[in-house]
């Protein structure tokens, strides 16, 4: 793995994807290109674990938001987990934490 | 010496500006305080008092005379004298910077949408798609969402304000630099914003220098507040220190700078703030000699 994204791991039934840096404007690009890789084949679950993301911007909010419609338009879901404070205050300043997936664990994502 | 924990320290900085007559006149006098990570700031006095000068000194729109104006970002080891960068050097600096201008500086050629989306396309490689989105939450921070497409000529003056806001905010900034960001705004509005100053900082650590002398939305934004009177710094300090001040019977105060201060935050027309004014020139005329000054500088 390069770049933001540290591992990919198929576990019951989703594809958990561990993030890890500062998830910003300059690395967007990129992260976004990672992400469209791995949703290529339609997963009906895609499990973000931004538990090691020790920053992100509003560029790195709207590629996570890009790829959530992507899912939700071929008929997947995502969920977000293991957001630090500080990345969960990005969220809720931004209102998106009211009807963006979040919730604290892999395993609740996963049963969810 | 900049302090640790400083984003910006500035000291002993000194502005002057030439006069009609070929002389000089100073704004700023030695001006020296630190602006701390995360906090939000800010920078009080009456009209003339200099902040307006200062406010454009620290974002590099005017040159200062002496003195010193150091940067610390986040991604930056040391602190950074900015008075000696070339252009580029400061832009490098500006980046991390979002600057509320009074009139919200819109480009009037483009929809409100073009002109939050501006910096995004100019600083970055970033898709259409995410720029779309970041523009949508921008907007929506400010609550003008409904206005995205609105060119800057159909919007009242504080609707402009609120998307200089969401443009200022573009690149996330780690310091925003606000002029007088209450001006002409109804107190709905006025408040809506305020509650952003303080959300943008207690949730993502910006640091926000506000220059205003709107009390009411000071005392509710502020961890530290400066007073400057005559281009001088007459008291910095804590929230709380204004309050005392503020709340205090005048004569109970010990010190003229006090006193001002008290005047000045409860917006008083009588007191040394005003005492003094014009009445050196006054006494000048009618009997040739200036007033004393009987001030005690903090």
């Amino acid at each position: 793995m390069d770049g933001l994204v540290k591992n990919i791991k198929s576990q019951n039934g989703g594809t958990v994807v561990e993030v890890a840096g500062e998830v910003t404007l300059d690395e967007s690009p990129k992260f976004h290109s990672s992400l469209l890789e791995i949703i290529k084949d339609s997963p009906e679950r895609l499990v973000i674990e931004l538990s090691e993301v020790t920053h992100i911007d509003s560029a790195g909010v709207g590629t996570l938001v890009e790829v959530f419609r992507r899912m939700k338009a071929s008929g997947g879901r995502m969920f977000l987990v293991g957001l630090t404070p500080r990345v969960r205050g990005v969220f809720e300043i931004t209102k998106l934490d009211r009807f963006f997936p979040i919730l604290d664990t892999v395993d609740e994502a996963l049963a969810s | 010496m900049a302090s640790a924990d400083a984003v910006i320290s500035i000291r002993d900085l000194r502005k002057s500006f030439p006069t009609a007559d070929g002389g000089r006149i100073t704004v700023l006098h030695s001006v020296t305080f630190d602006v701390m990570r995360g906090e939000t700031l800010v920078i009080m006095g009456g009209s003339g008092c200099g902040k307006s000068t200062l406010l454009n000194c620290l974002i590099g729109e005017l040159p200062i005379d002496e003195g010193a104006i150091l940067y610390r970002t986040n991604e930056m080891e040391e602190a950074v004298d900015v008075t000696g960068l070339r252009e580029r050097e400061f832009n490098n600096i500006r980046r991390r910077m979002g600057i509320l201008f009074q009139s919200g500086a819109l480009f009037n050629s483009m929809t409100l949408a073009e002109n939050v989306a501006l910096p995004l396309r100019e600083h970055s490689y970033v898709e259409e798609s995410i720029i779309d989105i970041v523009v949508t939450l921008k907007l929506q921070q400010v609550k003008m969402l409904a206005h995205r497409d609105k060119m800057p000529t159909q919007l009242s003056g504080g609707q402009k304000k609120r998307a200089g806001l969401a443009r200022a905010t573009a690149l996330d900034p780690e310091i925003l630099f606000y002029d007088e960001p209450s001006a002409g705004l109804d107190p709905v509005t006025s408040t809506a914003i305020d509650e952003l100053i303080m959300d943008l900082s207690s949730k993502l650590q910006v640091t926000s220098v506000v220059v205003t002398h709107e009390m009411d939305s000071a005392f509710r934004i502020a961890d530290r507040m400066v007073m400057l009177d005559k281009g001088r710094v007459l008291r910095i300090g804590p929230r709380s220190d204004f309050e005392s001040i503020r709340d205090a019977d005048p004569a109970s105060l010990s010190t003229a700078d006090d006193r001002l201060i008290n005047q000045f935050l409860n917006g008083y027309s009588d007191g040394p703030l005003t005492d003094a004014e014009g009445m050196s020139e006054f006494e000048k005329l009618i009997i040739g000699t200036a007033l004393s000054e009987d001030r005690t500088t903090a």
